[in-house]
């Protein structure tokens, strides 16, 4: 399990977001992708999932993303979007079962092994207890942690998710950060963009820092929240303290 | 599991559409009943009355199946495309398209059973090569709303300029009466005329089921589950655009169906789209069958237009399924 980038280069409404940007990752790992605002960490992750146009090489497994046929990279990539929200007023259950699309065969019922998949996914991101409500009618919390279950149940090898954490409070925050890791435990990749440093540097397994399209420094957290990056790239000063479990990066000044 | 109450519904509409459309093929004026009198006839009689089976309530009764189910399952579709419970199958322009090119037929003293409805499809395809160079190759979800709403009202000023530059008021009168929507007076050869555009377009939209489900979660999750979002959208519009294109050309505008039939079957089915699509389809046959049976009860005078009832009927029940919507939000 090999997640390569190679040279990469993409742009947004005319404006070159990522610039060269080169990574070459083993699996199975729960990576924590950091990087100031407009560093490019979205059209990154967006590109790995060829949502958006991209130069360069993306290969994951050995085969490139691109070449993979849709379905094929439904099944090998989930993708859980920054905002991401449903249209309509589905049951969590039935929100759930859509990260089966990419497995169901054609004109053809799902079959257990999608129900089982469902289950697992529900199970992990602690939301089977409400699995009959409305996924509208829950609170913010309640919901992100049902949109995380339904990208769980696709069970591809590699999951993407941009900013999962944004709007919840501490308890969801390590709530979803746990089923991340757990998710990558079992033999997977996560790459997860994340603004909380603390949070990225207690539960990930490495950091990819990434600055203006580039790729600024890679590796456990404590390699790479150091104050030397955090004042390169952030341009803050920041209190570094604790290891393991209480790990923990307070940005105190910005530096100018 | 949901699926088992899913298919038993299904069943339960589907037989009522079998019910409705053998109504419609034996019920005449005034709810005046054929089977009883077959028996009763003499032999020259009934050859009458088999010919007015075969060459008048046959087509009606297949028009009416058949142009029900293309606004049930393309209201659903759009619904489900556009993310937006107020979208109905007249949003794209094709039918707005296929009523102008009905109309101009009429216009230019062309109108016979095949010219009329070959106008429409020609309105139609018109109107849908317009809303694609408008759109481009992979519009944006507000594009094509947009779009469709300008070729909808530009195609809906030609249709009025049309009426108010005709040259003789009988022609007004014709273009009228056939805006307001009637499966009266069809005949096979117009069924047989639309039909392969329907079945084709009835088709493509039915097979983007699961691009529909994935929707649900906007456009970026749906491509990452695996469905390629141009050729979606480019499926469910066609679909849209040659079926309901091809119905008002032939039966002219039908309202409402298409956008309260889909809200008809979400207490039964949920909201995913594509699980509504073949419900909808069934439910708008049955609805556009019973109004077209509704239409017949008066015994003396014209009888109403089926476009009109339906939207008499639809109108005040989407007011209603509104407040009630608003009261359990409250």
């Amino acid at each position: 399990m090999r997640l390569l980038l190679e040279g990469l280069h993409a742009s947004l409404g005319g404006a070159r977001v990522l610039r060269g940007l080169s990574l070459d990752m083993a699996g199975p790992s729960f990576v924590g992708l950091i990087g100031p605002n407009g560093a490019g960490k979205t059209t990154l992750v967006r590109a790995v999932a060829n949502l958006i146009p991209f130069e360069g090489r993306i290969e994951f497994g050995g085969v490139s993303v691109a070449a993979l046929p849709p379905a094929e990279r439904g099944r090998r990539i989930a993708y859980l979007a920054q905002n991401a929200d449903s249209h309509w007023p589905l049951s969590v259950e039935r929100l759930v079962a859509l990260g089966r699309l990419p497995h169901l065969q054609p004109f053809r019922a799902p079959a257990a092994a999608d129900a089982a998949a469902i289950a697992r996914a529900m199970k992990s991101a602690d939301v089977a207890r409400f699995a009959a409500r409305d996924v509208l009618a829950l609170s913010s919390g309640e919901r992100a942690r049902v949109l995380l279950a339904r990208a769980l149940a696709v069970e591809a090898p590699l999951l993407l998710v941009d900013e999962p954490v944004a709007s919840l409070d501490p308890y969801h925050q390590i709530g979803v950060m746990e089923v991340l890791r757990a998710y990558a435990r079992e033999g997977r990749m996560v790459v997860a963009v994340l603004h909380d440093l603390s949070l990225a540097a207690r539960y990930c397994d490495r950091l990819v820092l990434i600055d203006n399209g580039r790729l600024h420094a890679e590796g456990t957290p404590a390699e790479v929240l150091t104050r030397e990056n955090l004042r390169a790239v952030y341009r803050v000063g920041a209190d570094i303290g604790g290891e393991g479990a209480t790990f923990h990066v307070t940005p105190t000044s910005r530096t100018e | 599991m949901r699926a088992p109450r899913d298919l038993l519904i299904n069943l339960g509409l589907a037989a009522l559409v079998a019910l409705l459309f053998l109504a419609s093929v034996y019920v005449g004026r005034g709810g005046e009943l054929l089977t009883g009198k077959l028996a009763a006839l003499d032999a020259t009689d009934r050859q009458l009355a088999r010919l007015i089976l075969e060459e008048v309530r046959l087509p009606r009764a297949l028009l009416g199946l058949l142009v029900g189910g293309t606004l049930g399952l393309t209201g659903a579709a759009l619904q489900g495309l556009l993310r937006n419970p107020l979208a109905e199958p007249g949003l794209i322009g094709a039918s707005s398209g296929a009523a102008l090119g009905a109309v101009l037929v009429f216009y230019f003293g062309l109108a016979t059973a095949t010219l009329v409805p070959l106008g429409g499809v020609a309105g139609a395809f018109a109107a849908l090569g317009i809303l694609y160079l408008l759109a481009g190759r992979n519009p944006s979800i507000a594009t094509i709303i947009l779009a469709g709403v300008a070729i909808s009202a530009f195609a809906s000023a030609l249709t009025s300029l049309a009426l108010s530059l005709a040259a003789s008021p009988y022609a007004v009168y014709e273009i009228i009466f056939w805006l307001l929507g009637a499966f009266t007076d069809r005949s096979m050869q117009q069924v047989w005329l639309v039909l392969p555009f329907i079945l084709v377009g009835g088709v493509l939209v039915a097979t983007s089921a699961r691009g529909l489900d994935a929707l649900t979660l906007g456009e970026d999750t749906a491509a990452s589950l695996g469905f390629n979002q141009t050729s979606l959208k480019l499926r469910v519009i066609l679909g849209t655009g040659l079926a309901v294109g091809a119905s008002v050309s032939v039966t002219g505008v039908i309202g409402f169906v298409g956008l309260v039939v889909p809200h008809l079957m979400r207490p039964f089915f949920g909201h995913e789209p594509g699980r509504l699509l073949l419900p909808s389809a069934l439910a708008g046959a049955a609805l556009v069958l019973a109004a077209d049976l509704l239409v017949r009860l008066p015994v003396d005078g014209p009888e109403p237009k089926l476009g009109v009832v339906t939207s008499l009927i639809g109108a005040p029940f989407f007011l209603w399924l509104i407040l009630r919507t608003r009261r359990e939000a409250d």
